[in-house]
């Protein structure tokens, strides 16, 4: 049995580990585009604060794993891939046969359409070999433009300021991370970063980017400012890498479409990660999620099933954690609510606190919250489970920080009722 | 065989020995907001919850990190945190679906329950029998993590 | 080194939060929490000053156990002038609020002033902030911990809260913590109304690790622990039973009073007791009593948490008190119970449930109710005073309309609210106070029990069994048996428990370990956790000198050993029946040795011998 993974990430190195445990006679191959052993995005803002050295972003020790567990690494991009033939090209034209083919290539950052983004002082942050660049220019000091305070831009806003760099953030939307947090909670997290001393301009767009004298550029934006900086960064979205599947009877949507099992409509070919369009636990619709848990999710739901191991999965939970310069929000499922559900909802903004709690009928369907790192996975548990919160449901709507109190009563026998 | 914390909320009286010597062994001092295990309180119910990481089969938050900083002990079976190579990310926070593994303000890491390499010390400083430390069999306790996560996604309904 | 070393200075009529160093001198010689405070207030207090002005101060101190893993360091105490006996007022509670106040970083908190409008303390760790008050001001105890808790949108948080009728100028009002754990007695929830502070809440992470020697301590803890575990009383009897085992063994022995304490001896202290508590009710098979709950670090738990019966008069439309929540202790049962006549189980957990909820000491309230209802029955008293509440011995239904009373502050409520004393006073019947320095009486009869009667009336902070729990030794047997109705020896045993109490109480500790503890289990602990020399004999010098500390102070304020006195009653009218049957109290035979032991003049003064001795 061959077994071959494209794409390097987290979902093809748990997809290729998963598949060792389940099928330890079968060949497993990663062919991974990237000069570097497989290695974390999510490690990289990290790196850009000089928390680690690159070796500290690697999935595993790349000296002794893969050989431990007899994974072939290729290092080379797959061009095409032949669903008929079951055979992918690679770069240097070489072929590869394979039995039961796993897409995990993820997605890439892309640029919106402003003229200069494709001058050398702007970069995008998803690659080490971006962070290399953007390491290079963020020099204490410098003047820098983050476009797009979305989640990734957000994410990798600490480590710039800890670069001791000047920030400004722009983002087109009315808040921060539009897609994570309501405006409550966003807004929040824009006075957090202003009293930081962080530039945020949101409702605004760059209009242009545009070369100066002294080897910067000077950014324009809509609302009239003009910045000068040393280094621009966007974070402005991503798309699925699905170019090699063109031609092919793999169904497309916004990503790869799979189902239950992640498996594509080709019966020998699944994907798995920020490539997937899978099954979102929440809505029941196909979405790409691209968060971490979630590709590690998908690479093992996706191996068991190409071992031969049927199963299926419910969907993955969209969530996220971020840390601003100190201030960590969180989201879960649907955040913002279902039509006719109910809500729970503490807002402090004077201590930069806040907790949403989104109920259908129930059942917890999402959250979000502000200034709480405590005990904050049980939201999951509280989702995912489903669990019928009977009179729980009433007391987390008077007081909904008793999170982890309505999951153990909800979950545990207290021998009391 | 391995062991497992066995908890019994129903003897517990919540007077958190078990968070300070908790605390105590991890940080040298004894603070209840640094213990990896957490005494629940149901005022109304007329009850007390320990809870702390079950060491889980699943071991979401193992799978979730980026960067391989949660391993597995083999002896205990614990899944322990190594703050060498973990960053910060917060990531096992939420994959972790009993809200078992949490941020540390003051180290900047991620902690949760290393059963104490086999020899945890909530058990020995409970004086209720609340927390004891026995045979992993099919304890109720087992029985509530099982049927708790049943449900969970990829915790996969095998045909 | 177990002190955080850091008190916090709160000036609430300038708004001033300042952290000071804790005075280590002072700690050497007082340890912490009562011993401590009370010598700050001795030093920082005018005793002539009105208690409820701003000259007076509250202090709310940790011992240097506090926070520890040592078996019971959970306590704290708040300690000033109390406005119910103008004597030094010094109440202890348990539950969590002391140890985070330490986890936080502080020793100790001195309140000083008053504040033009309501305010709470906001602490976390090192952030200290006063902070608006204005809209939880008239709330109840309960109703401001969970708007607190929401606000600060922190479970974790601890906090000590005064209810309406500390609002209302309640003299025997207290602050509670934790919902059900209150420093009930004195009026120190009236001190903090009248400061306009109406809660301090408390999160704290920083923790304590400055044992003075580690191993040491471990070893002498772990020690400890066992001897609780092993002895009787605290092993068993206060695990399984709480403090209501007390119930039948003191109605048993002839020591428990009833009906304003004209009677020794209650029919239905069977039907209010810890059995009866465990006992399943007819209406819903449930027993009152849920679980036994410990204070922080307790490996006793004597609390205990109970429900109502939900279809009971008391609570059939009010579904927020269907829930459990802090039983009935023994001195609560008496004084609401026995001294009331009252032995509906149901009714008295309600009351209990609202004396927790609303902030004010069962034992002052109940005792003081049943003065009233003494009155009531002697018609010196009628309807039209009580707002129409048929005042009878024995109405739960009296006992529950009075209670809802007194919570508004409105009309009888304020008589009721100014205690037995003050009460009887006003309506021409001052002998049927049972008070000490216008404190009310605990739950066992000085006639009965020798040895209580002069811990009364020498207690500074008026009536209180636990200045002096002699009754461990006198119906106990700990550590020793004495004949409760011997006087002879009983100058000495006072003085002995009275001593090694002001030092348990000053440590961070709860007294209920001293049912299986003596000071040579105590003091090892101390010794391993502190710097300074904590042996035995250094100890037991410490408790005499804060004890003699706190006589000083009320001499100051004015009192004299004219006001070392019982009721007549306690005097002259002998038990009627029972086995004490024809006992009174022998307070005069005892009085005087008693001064002599403590190194006092004839007079009850602290003499200047006795001073020096104890630098003083
Ligand atoms: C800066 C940054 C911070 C992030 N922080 C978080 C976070 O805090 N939390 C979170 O949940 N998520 C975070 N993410 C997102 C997370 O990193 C991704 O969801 C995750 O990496 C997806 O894993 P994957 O394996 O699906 O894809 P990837 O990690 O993108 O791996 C796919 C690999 O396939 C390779 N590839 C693509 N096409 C080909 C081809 N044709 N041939 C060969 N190889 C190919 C790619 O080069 C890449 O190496 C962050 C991302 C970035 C960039
Ligand atoms: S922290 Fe949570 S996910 Fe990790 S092993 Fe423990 S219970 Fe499982
Ligand atoms: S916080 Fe640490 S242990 Fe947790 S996922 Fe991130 S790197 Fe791994
Ligand atoms: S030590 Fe035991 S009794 Fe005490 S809180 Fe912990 S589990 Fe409960």
């Amino acid at each position: 049995m061959q077994h071959i993974i494209i794409g390097a990430g987290p979902a093809g190195v748990i997809a290729a580990e998963t598949l060792r445990k389940c099928d330890p006679a079968a060949s497993v191959t990663i062919i991974g585009d990237e000069p570097e052993p497989p290695y974390s995005r999510m490690a990289i803002p990290y790196y850009l604060s000089d928390n680690i050295d690159e070796a500290g972003s690697y999935l595993r020790d790349p000296s002794t794993h893969y050989s431990k567990y007899s994974i072939e690494l290729v290092q080379e991009r797959v061009e095409k891939v032949d669903s008929k033939a079951k055979q992918v090209t690679l770069s240097d034209s070489s072929t590869r046969n394979y039995d039961k083919l796993l897409l995990a290539t993820g997605s890439r950052a892309i640029s919106p359409p402003i003229p200069g983004l494709d001058l050398p002082q702007v970069h995008s942050c998803w690659t080490l070999v971006d962070a290399r660049h953007i390491i290079e220019l963020a020099k204490p000091g410098a003047n820098v433009v983050l476009i797009g305070a979305g989640f990734i831009g957000c994410i990798i806003l600490e480590a710039l300021v800890k670069r001791k760099i000047k920030l400004t953030v722009v983002e087109t939307g009315n808040r921060m991370v539009p897609r994570m947090l309501n405006d409550k909670a966003g807004g929040l997290l824009k006075q957090w970063c202003i009293d930081k001393g962080i530039d945020v301009h949101t409702s605004c767009s760059v209009e242009s980017v545009k070369a100066a004298d002294n080897g910067e550029v000077q950014v324009s934006l809509s609302d009239g400012s003009k910045l000068p900086a040393a280094l621009v960064i966007t974070a402005t979205g991503v798309k699925p890498n699905i170019e090699m599947l063109e031609g092919t009877d793999i169904k497309l949507d916004l990503g790869v479409l799979v189902n239950h099992s992640m498996q594509t409509s080709n019966s020998d070919v699944y994907a798995a990660g920020d490539v997937a369009q899978g099954i979102d636990f929440s809505t029941g619709n196909f979405e790409v999620q691209a968060i971490q848990p979630t590709a590690a999710d998908h690479g093992r739901i996706a191996a068991l099933n190409m071992a031969g191991n049927i199963t299926e999965h419910h969907g993955t939970l969209n969530m996220n954690i971020l840390d601003t310069l100190g201030l960590v929000s969180c989201s879960f499922g649907l955040w913002m609510g279902v039509d006719g559900g109910e809500q729970a909802e503490l807002y402090n903004p004077g201590e930069f606190q806040y907790i949403n709690l989104q109920f259908d009928g129930d059942c917890l369907v999402g959250a979000s919250t502000i200034g709480k790192t405590q005990h904050i996975g049980v939201l999951r548990g509280l989702i995912e489970s489903r669990i019928n919160l009977g009179h729980w449901k009433e007391r987390l709507l008077k007081d909904p920080t008793c999170i982890m109190e309505a999951y153990i009563a909800s979950t545990q026998e207290l021998g009391y009722s | 065989m391995q062991k497992s914390l066995h908890i019994d909320p129903g003897k517990c009286t919540g007077c958190l020995q078990c968070e300070m010597a908790c605390s105590y062994d991890n940080t040298g001092t004894f603070n209840p907001s640094r213990s990896y295990i957490k005494v629940f309180t149901f005022h109304d119910e007329g009850r007390f919850a320990p809870y702390t990481c079950t060491q889980c089969d699943e071991a979401w938050c193992m799978h979730a990190c980026p960067v391989d900083a949660i391993s597995v002990d083999l002896a205990t079976g614990a899944k322990i945190i190594s703050d060498d190579k973990c960053v910060g990310c917060k990531v096992c926070t939420i994959a972790c679906p009993f809200g078992t593994v949490n941020y540390s303000q003051a180290t900047g890491k991620v902690v949760k329950c290393d059963l104490c390499g086999g020899d945890p010390e909530c058990a020995k400083a409970c004086p209720t029998g609340a927390i004891t430390y026995i045979d992993a069999d099919w304890t109720g306790y087992d029985r509530m993590m099982a049927s708790a996560a049943k449900s969970l996604p990829s915790a996969e309904a095998t045909h | 080194m177990s002190w955080t070393r850091k008190i916090l200075r709160v000036n609430l009529s300038k708004g001033s939060c300042t952290p000071e160093p804790l005075n280590m001198e002072w700690a050497m010689e007082y340890l912490g929490q009562r011993g401590l405070a009370s010598k700050y207030l001795s030093e920082e207090v005018d005793p002539t000053c009105d208690a409820l002005g701003p000259d007076n101060k509250l202090i709310m101190a940790t011992g240097p156990l506090t926070g520890t893993s040592a078996s019971t360091a959970g306590r704290y105490s708040v300690i000033c002038k109390s406005p119910l006996t103008g004597a030094i007022a010094a109440s202890n509670s348990g539950g969590f609020f002391g140890p985070e106040m330490k986890f936080a970083g502080w020793d100790m908190i001195i309140f000083e002033g008053k504040s033009e409008k309501p305010v709470y303390l906001l602490i976390q760790d090192d952030q200290v902030e006063l902070r608006s008050a204005e809209d939880i001001w008239g709330k109840s105890a309960w109703e401001t911990d969970d708007i607190l808790h929401a606000t600060h949108q922190d479970p974790q948080m601890r906090i000590a809260i005064i209810g309406r009728t500390a609002e209302a100028g309640c003299l025997y009002a207290g602050i509670i913590n934790d919902r059900h754990r209150a420093a009930g007695r004195s009026g120190v929830g009236t001190v903090m109304a009248s400061k306009n502070l109406k809660a301090v809440a408390i999160r704290g992470t920083g923790g304590i690790g400055n044992l003075e020697d580690a191993d040491k301590f471990f070893e002498a803890v772990d020690a400890g622990k066992k001897v609780l575990a092993d002895g009787a009383v605290t092993g068993q009897g206060l695990p399984t039973y709480g403090t209501q085992v007390l119930m039948n063994v003191i109605n048993g022995v002839g020591g428990l009073p009833a009906h304003n304490m004209r009677d020794v001896g209650f029919d239905g202290a069977g039907d209010i007791s810890a059995e009866a508590m465990a006992e399943p009710r007819k209406s819903d098979g449930k027993p009152n009593l849920v679980t036994g709950a410990g204070c922080f670090a307790c490996t006793i738990a004597c609390g205990r948490i109970s429900t109502i019966d939900k279809t009971h008069f008391s609570v059939k439309d009010k579904p927020q008190y269907h829930g459990a929540s802090g039983g009935l202790e023994y001195e609560a049962a008496w004084a609401l119970g026995a001294d009331t006549g009252v032995s509906d189980l149901d009714a008295l957990t309600y009351v209990n449930f609202l004396c927790n909820e609303d902030g004010f000491d069962p034992i002052s309230f109940g005792a003081t109710v049943a003065a009233a209802m003494e009155m009531f029955q002697d018609g010196d008293l009628t309807t039209k005073d009580t707002g129409g509440i048929e005042l009878k011995f024995g109405s739960a239904e009296a006992l529950v309309a009075i209670t809802e009373l007194l919570v508004t502050g409105e009309g009888f409520a304020k008589d009721l609210g100014m205690g037995s004393k003050r009460l009887c006073d006003k309506y021409k019947r001052p002998e049927l106070s049972m008070t000490v320095k216008s404190q009310e009486f605990p739950a066992y009869d000085p006639r009965g029990i020798q040895g209580m009667g002069l811990g009364y009336a020498t207690s500074n902070r008026g009536a209180c069994h636990l200045r002096g729990y002699t009754v461990a030794s006198e119906v106990l047997g700990i550590p020793v048996k004495t004949e409760m109705n011997d006087a002879e020896g009983k100058p000495e045993l006072v003085k002995a428990f009275q001593d090694a109490t002001a030092l348990v109480d000053s440590a961070g500790l709860c007294i209920f370990t001293t049912f299986a503890w003596g000071m040579d289990d105590i003091a090892p602990q101390i010794d391993a956790a502190c710097e300074g020399d904590w042996s035995v004999e250094g100890c037991l010098e410490v408790g005499e000198r804060i004890w003699n500390m706190e006589r000083i102070f009320n001499q100051a304020a004015g009192f004299t050993a004219d006001d070392d006195k019982l009721p007549k009653r306690m005097l002259k009218e002998a038990i009627k029946s029972g086995p004490t049957k024809g006992q009174v109290s022998r307070l005069g035979e005892m009085l005087p040795k008693y001064y002599e032991i403590r190194g006092w003049n004839p007079k009850g003064e602290v003499t200047a011998e006795t001073r020096e001795r104890l630098s003083l």
